[in-house]
This record gives structure tokens, C-alpha cells and sequence, in this order.
């Protein structure tokens, strides 16, 4: 079922370790940011939404 | 026939709490298909006949491929809806879009050079298929420094929406570029109509990734739409009510 017989040789890919293994790594870092930016963006909006609130209840 | 599950889609906070709710769903089944995606693409399918096992690198660059012209779709479409209809959730969703897109654009184009310097040795050609996608990248960069330069976020919504229609046009010309001139660029191994062009073995991890993608950007444009609808409705009630 699987397509190699040791760690070692998956790890190099047939030749193409040097290729492989950073297009995952870019891929999932890059997938890994997009939620931090996202949580950060909206944690961010409802602070700045909250703090907003806040002070128009203290001008009312 | 009823309209109003229509006219709730611009409703800002209907959109606030649906997004809220559906998040988790899309975030865990992506999560699911991503991991058993590329687990298949990585230990299950067999290497290529002609690129061995560098063909593997086609689980991460097709599915961001793929996002980059999705995700731009999403946008064109929904910055035309809002110019339209002057929709304040639809110029939201293009908002939200935008980093999504460029951030796998670049992915897409990276893991591409990565891809063709050992099968085509060379990391770049200015052939139409990565120009095209070179120029998808600039497109969102542009959105994205358009809405940059201006204050309100209205105006902002606007003029942006504009450059955002217009950009549709390269959508296609990505796509089929390598059916319409002779690129280096190898055709697409998938097909709707007619044969798949690939082994079921390797096929299937690929749909799974494609899909599992797919989600993810549906989990994280939901976080930033219900961000953009935020800053969207400054002095709404409603606001005190989800924030309480």
C-alpha cells in the first residue's frame, strides 16, 4: 500500500527532496498564517467594535 | 415563490451569525481532507511514470492553483454584486477575500517554480500560463493597495470593486491558456467532460486535496467576513447583541 519502504526513502522523494518538501512546507506555512491573520482580523474588529460601544454609552 | 432568504443574504448581521456558525464546519472537515489528502498524495499514489516522485508536488500546487482563481472569482463576482446592488455584505466578502487570494497566488506560483525547475529546468518562462498567473497576483496586490489608499471604507469598497470586476477577465485566460497556446505548462489532469487524464490512484488523494481547500478557504473567508462586516456597521445595535 505504501509507495516506500523506509523513512529514509520518503524522505528523499526519489531526487526530489530539495523540491518536494518546501512546496509542502510553503504551503502549509502559508495555510497555518491565513488563520492567524484571520482570527487576529476579526479578534481586532470586536475589540475595536467593543471599545466603540463603550464610549458611546459614556456620552449617552 | 418567496424572496427573503435572498434579501437576508445582505442582511449584515443574518450573515454575522450564519458565518459564526458554519466556521467550525468548514474548519474541521477541511482539516479532515486536507490531512488525509496529502497523505494519500504523499504515501498512497504511485510515483509518475515520467516525473517519479516530483509529481507529488502537484497535491500542494494544484489545490493552491485552484484557490487563486476560485477565490478570485469570489471576489469579482461579489464586488459586481455590491456595485450593483449596493450591497454592503457583498463589498464585505470582496474585502475578505483579497489576502486570502494573493497570499495562495504567490503559493501557487512558488510551489510552481518549485515544480518546474527539476521537470522543465528552469524556475520561471514567460509563457501565457504563469504570466497570466503572475499577473492574477498583481491584480489582488492592486485591490488590495487601492482599498489601502482610502480612508472611508465606502469610497474604499467602491473604487476597488471596479478594478476587481475587470480583473475577471483573466480568470479564463489562466485557465484555459495552456489549451489555447502551446505552453510548457502541462494541460490540466482533470476533466469534466470526457477522460481524466490520470491514474484513479493519484486522482483521488487530488480531489480530496482540491476539496479540503476548497473548505479551508470557506473557514477563513467566513473569520474575515464577519471582521469586514465589523468595521462595516459602526453604530448598529445589533453589534451590542453578538458582542455581548
Amino acid at each position: 500500500m505504501f509507495q516506500f519502504h523506509s523513512f529514509s526513502q520518503f524522505l528523499a522523494m526519489g531526487k526530489y527532496a530539495a523540491y518536494v518538501w518546501p512546496s509542502y512546507g510553503l504551503t502549509l506555512l502559508v495555510v497555518g498564517l491565513n488563520i492567524a491573520w484571520a482570527r487576529g482580523l476579526l479578534a481586532r474588529a470586536q475589540l475595536e467594535a467593543r471599545r466603540r460601544l463603550a464610549t458611546q454609552e459614556g456620552h449617552a | 415563490m418567496t424572496w427573503t432568504w435572498f434579501h437576508r443574504l445582505g442582511s449584515p448581521p443574518y450573515i454575522y451569525r450564519l458565518a459564526g456558525r458554519l466556521t467550525p464546519w468548514f474548519a474541521w472537515s477541511a482539516a479532515a481532507l486536507i490531512v488525509g489528502g496529502l497523505f494519500g498524495g504523499l504515501l498512497l499514489a504511485p510515483p509518475d511514470y515520467q516525473q517519479g516522485d516530483g509529481f507529488r508536488i502537484l497535491y500542494v500546487h494544484a489545490p493552491t492553483a485552484w484557490l487563486s482563481l476560485m477565490v478570485y472569482t469570489w471576489m469579482g463576482v461579489a464586488a459586481a454584486v455590491g456595485l450593483i446592488w449596493r450591497i454592503k455584505v457583498a463589498h464585505a466578502l470582496a474585502a475578505a477575500c483579497a489576502p486570502v487570494g494573493a497570499s495562495f497566488t504567490a503559493v501557487a506560483l512558488a510551489t510552481g517554480s518549485l515544480f518546474g525547475k527539476p521537470m522543465w529546468g528552469t524556475w520561471w518562462v514567460w509563457t501565457p500560463r504563469l504570466t497570466s498567473e503572475l499577473l492574477l497576483l498583481f491584480l489582488y496586490l492592486g485591490y488590495m493597495g487601492l482599498r489601502a489608499s482610502f480612508d472611508d471604507i465606502q469610497r474604499a469598497d467602491r473604487a476597488s470593486a471596479v478594478l476587481a470586476v475587470v480583473g475577471i477577465v483573466n480568470v479564463p485566460i489562466v485557465h484555459y491558456s495552456v489549451v489555447w497556446w502551446n505552453d510548457l505548462h502541462q494541460g490540466s489532469s482533470l476533466s469534466l467532460a470526457g477522460k481524466d487524464t490520470i491514474a484513479l490512484s493519484m486522482l483521488v488523494p487530488l480531489l480530496v486535496c482540491l476539496l479540503g481547500f476548497t473548505l479551508y478557504f470557506g473557514a477563513i473567508v467566513l473569520v474575515r467576513l464577519r471582521a469586514e462586516i465589523l468595521l462595516r456597521e459602526r453604530a448598529a445595535a445589533w453589534i451590542r447583541e453578538v458582542l455581548a
